[in-house]
C-alpha cells in the first residue's frame, strides 16, 4: 500500500455524486437514502462474511455502482439491502476466484456456501441479520489510536465518505486518506479480528465503543475548532449510530444513558446560538426552541439507565442534563439534585473537569462564594491548564459578586484559550459587561 | 499467526516483583495452551555489545548500549494465536507487564511463503 491508494481511499466514493441520466431526481433521491441507511450494514455483512475490510469495501462500491446502473431503471427492489448483499458477495466471491493468493490468505471458509447459495440469509422478517455490532468494537478497537477509531467509525458505520470524514475533522482529504489506509493496514496486518466481545470482556470493551461515539458526538456539537460552534451532521450521525448501538445491545443501561444524554444536549441545538451566530449560555436560552420530543424521549431513556443496577457515568451524566432540560428556567431548576448527581460522577469517574462542573452547580445552590472556593481549590491542578471552561466559570461567578477587575481578567484568559469564534464572540461579549460594570476599569482594557 | 511479546523491564534496578516461579508457571500456561513457539530471556544490559559495519565494509564493535531509557527489553516470547485480541490476553498474563514494566505485542511478518 501506498500514496496510490491513499489517493484512492480519497476518490472512492461509495455515494458517486453523478448518477446516470436516466435516473429521475426522485429516483435518485431515494437511492442516496438506501445507500446512507444500508452502507453500513452491508459492509457489515461483508466483513463478518469476509474478514477483510478492503475486500468488503471495494463491492460494496461496486454493488452500490451496479445498482445505479439497474435501480433507476428497474426500479428500487422490494429488499434493496439484500439486492445489494447479494450483489456484492457474487463480485466478492469472482474477486476471490480470481485472485486465489489473496484468498488464500484471507482463509475464507464461505465462500464455497456463497457459490452455492448466493442468496443472503434472512431472519424471520426477511430482515438481514445485523452484523454491524462486531463492526463497532473493531472500530473502537482499543490498539487503534482515538482519533483512529472516530474517523473509522465515520467511514464504516456511518457510510460517510473519505472527503466527508476529513471535513468532520477538519483536515485535508489526502491526510485523512492516509489515516484510512493505515489504520485498515494495522487492523488487516495485525489481525484485529471482527468480532463481539463475549460478556465477561464487554465491561471492559464497551465503554471504548461509547467513548468513540460521545467524542464523535461533541465533536459535531461543540466544534474543537473554526468558525462555526456546531457541525451538526456530525452530531447526528453520531445519535443515529448510538440508536443503532442501542437496538443491537437493548440490555446495557449505558448505551441507553449514553443515547439519553445525546438526547438531552441534542433537544437544545437550536437554542445554542443566537441570530448572529453566537453561543448563548443554558441560562440565556429560548426555551421554547428547545426539541420537546427529544427531552422526553432522553428523560424517559435516562431512567432506564438508571434502573436495575448500580449507576454508571453516562446514566449519571443523562440524569444532570435531564433535569438541566426538564426545567422553566435556570432557577427552578433542580441544584440540591444535581449537585448530588455530580458528587456520585466524581466517585465513579474523578476528574477535575467533573469537579469545576460541580462547582458551577454548587454556586447555583448555595451561592457564588460557595463555588468559587471549590473552584480555588482546584487552581493547582495541573489537568485544568489550557482549560478553558474553568476561568470561564471563575469569571462568570466573580461576576455575580460584582467583583469586576477579577472578573475581567478570568475572561481574559479564557479569551486565550478558546478555540471558535462563536466562543470568542461570546467572551468578548462577558468581558464588556463586566467592562461596563465596573467604573474602577481603567479605560483601555 | 505468530506475535512477537517483546517484554521490557520496569527499569534495570527495580527489583522485580514477580517470582522466577511466576515465571515458570506463565511458560507452562502458554506449553499447556499450545501457543508457544518459543522465547527467552536477555542477560543483563551491560553484557551487550553492539556491532556496525560501514559502506567501505569495515566493522565497528562498541560496548552497550547502556539504558538511555527507564525501560529496557528483558526477553521476548513468541507466540501463535488466532488474532490480536488472543495474543493482547497473553501479553496481559506476562508476569513482566506488571510493577511497572510492558509488553509490546507485534505481529511477526507474513511475506505470504507460509500457509498461516
Amino acid at each position: 500500500m501506498g500514496e496510490s491508494d491513499a489517493a484512492a481511499e480519497g476518490l472512492r466514493d461509495g455515494r458517486p455524486s453523478t448518477c446516470p441520466d436516466s435516473a429521475s431526481p426522485s429516483a435518485a433521491t431515494s437511492i442516496e437514502a438506501v445507500f446512507r441507511e444500508e452502507r453500513g450494514r452491508l459492509l457489515a455483512a461483508l466483513v463478518h462474511r469476509f474478514g477483510d475490510l478492503d475486500l468488503a469495501e471495494e463491492v460494496a462500491s461496486e454493488a452500490v455502482e451496479a445498482a445505479l446502473v439497474h435501480w433507476p431503471a428497474d426500479g428500487v427492489p422490494r429488499r434493496p439491502g439484500a439486492w445489494l448483499l447479494t450483489t456484492a458477495r457474487r463480485k466478492a466471491v469472482d474477486r476471490l476466484r480470481r485472485d486465489t493468493a489473496y484468498a488464500a490468505r484471507l482463509a475464507v471458509l464461505q465462500v464455497e456456501a456463497d457459490r452455492a447459495d448466493p442468496s443472503p440469509p434472512a431472519d424471520a422478517d426477511g430482515d438481514l441479520p445485523d452484523e454491524r455490532l462486531q463492526l463497532f468494537f473493531t472500530c473502537a478497537h482499543p490498539a487503534l489510536s482515538a482519533e483512529d477509531r472516530g474517523a473509522l467509525t465515520l467511514r464504516c458505520l456511518a457510510g460517510l465518505t473519505t472527503p466527508e470524514v476529513a471535513r468532520a475533522f477538519l483536515i485535508p482529504t489526502a491526510t485523512m486518506a492516509q489515516r484510512i489506509v493505515r489504520v485498515k493496514r494495522k487492523i488487516r496486518q495485525a489481525r484485529i479480528p471482527f468480532r463481539v466481545p463475549g460478556p465477561d470482556e464487554l465491561p471492559d470493551r464497551l465503554p471504548g465503543v461509547l467513548q468513540v461515539l460521545y467524542s464523535l458526538y461533541t465533536e459535531g456539537y461543540a466544534a474543537s475548532s473554526g468558525p462555526n460552534l456546531q457541525r451538526l451532521d456530525v452530531a447526528e450521525e453520531a445519535l443515529r449510530l448510538t440508536r443503532i448501538l442501542y437496538r443491537l445491545l437493548p440490555a446495557e443501561r449505558e448505551i441507553a444513558g449514553l443515547l439519553a444524554l445525546l438526547l438531552s444536549t441534542h433537544a437544545r441545538r437550536d437554542a445554542r446560538t443566537g441570530l448572529d451566530g453566537e453561543i448563548r449560555l443554558l441560562d440565556e436560552q429560548d426555551r421554547s426552541r428547545w426539541d420537546r420530543t427529544m427531552i422526553e424521549e432522553g428523560r424517559e431513556l435516562a431512567v432506564t439507565a438508571l434502573t436495575g443496577g448500580p449507576p454508571g457515568p453516562y446514566g449519571v451524566q443523562a440524569a444532570i442534563a435531564a433535569l438541566h432540560v426538564e426545567a422553566q428556567d435556570v432557577d427552578c431548576t433542580d441544584w440540591p439534585q444535581i449537585v448530588a448527581l455530580y458528587d456520585v460522577l466524581l466517585r465513579l469517574t474523578p476528574s477535575p473537569v467533573v469537579a469545576v462542573n460541580r462547582a458551577v452547580a454548587v454556586a447555583m445552590r448555595d451561592g457564588p462564594e460557595a463555588g468559587l472556593r471549590l473552584l480555588a481549590a482546584l487552581a493547582d491542578e495541573p489537568r485544568l491548564r489550557g482549560y478553558g471552561p474553568y476561568p470561564t466559570a471563575r469569571g462568570d461567578l466573580l461576576r455575580r459578586l460584582d467583583r469586576c477587575d477579577e472578573a475581567a481578567s478570568a475572561y481574559r484568559e479564557a479569551l486565550e484559550l478558546a478555540h471558535t469564534e462563536p466562543e470568542r464572540a461570546h467572551l468578548r461579549r462577558r468581558l464588556a459587561s463586566v467592562r461596563r460594570g465596573c467604573s474602577t476599569e481603567s479605560p483601555e482594557l | 499467526m505468530k506475535y512477537m511479546l517483546l517484554i521490557y523491564a520496569a527499569s534495570v534496578d527495580a527489583a522485580s516483583q514477580c517470582t522466577p516461579q511466576d515465571w515458570i508457571e506463565h511458560e507452562k500456561a502458554m506449553r499447556d495452551a499450545g501457543v508457544l513457539v518459543g522465547g527467552h530471556s536477555l542477560a543483563d544490559l551491560t553484557t551487550a555489545t553492539t556491532v556496525r559495519v560501514d559502506a567501505a565494509g569495515e566493522r565497528n564493535v562498541t560496548d552497550g548500549p547502556f539504558a538511555e531509557t527507564r525501560e529496557v527489553l528483558g526477553g521476548y516470547e513468541v507466540i501463535d494465536v488466532p488474532n490480536l485480541d488472543v495474543a493482547l490476553d497473553w501479553a496481559a498474563r506476562c508476569p513482566g507487564s506488571r510493577g511497572g514494566g510492558s509488553v509490546v505485542v507485534r505481529p511477526i511478518a507474513d511475506f505470504g511463503d507460509s500457509t498461516d
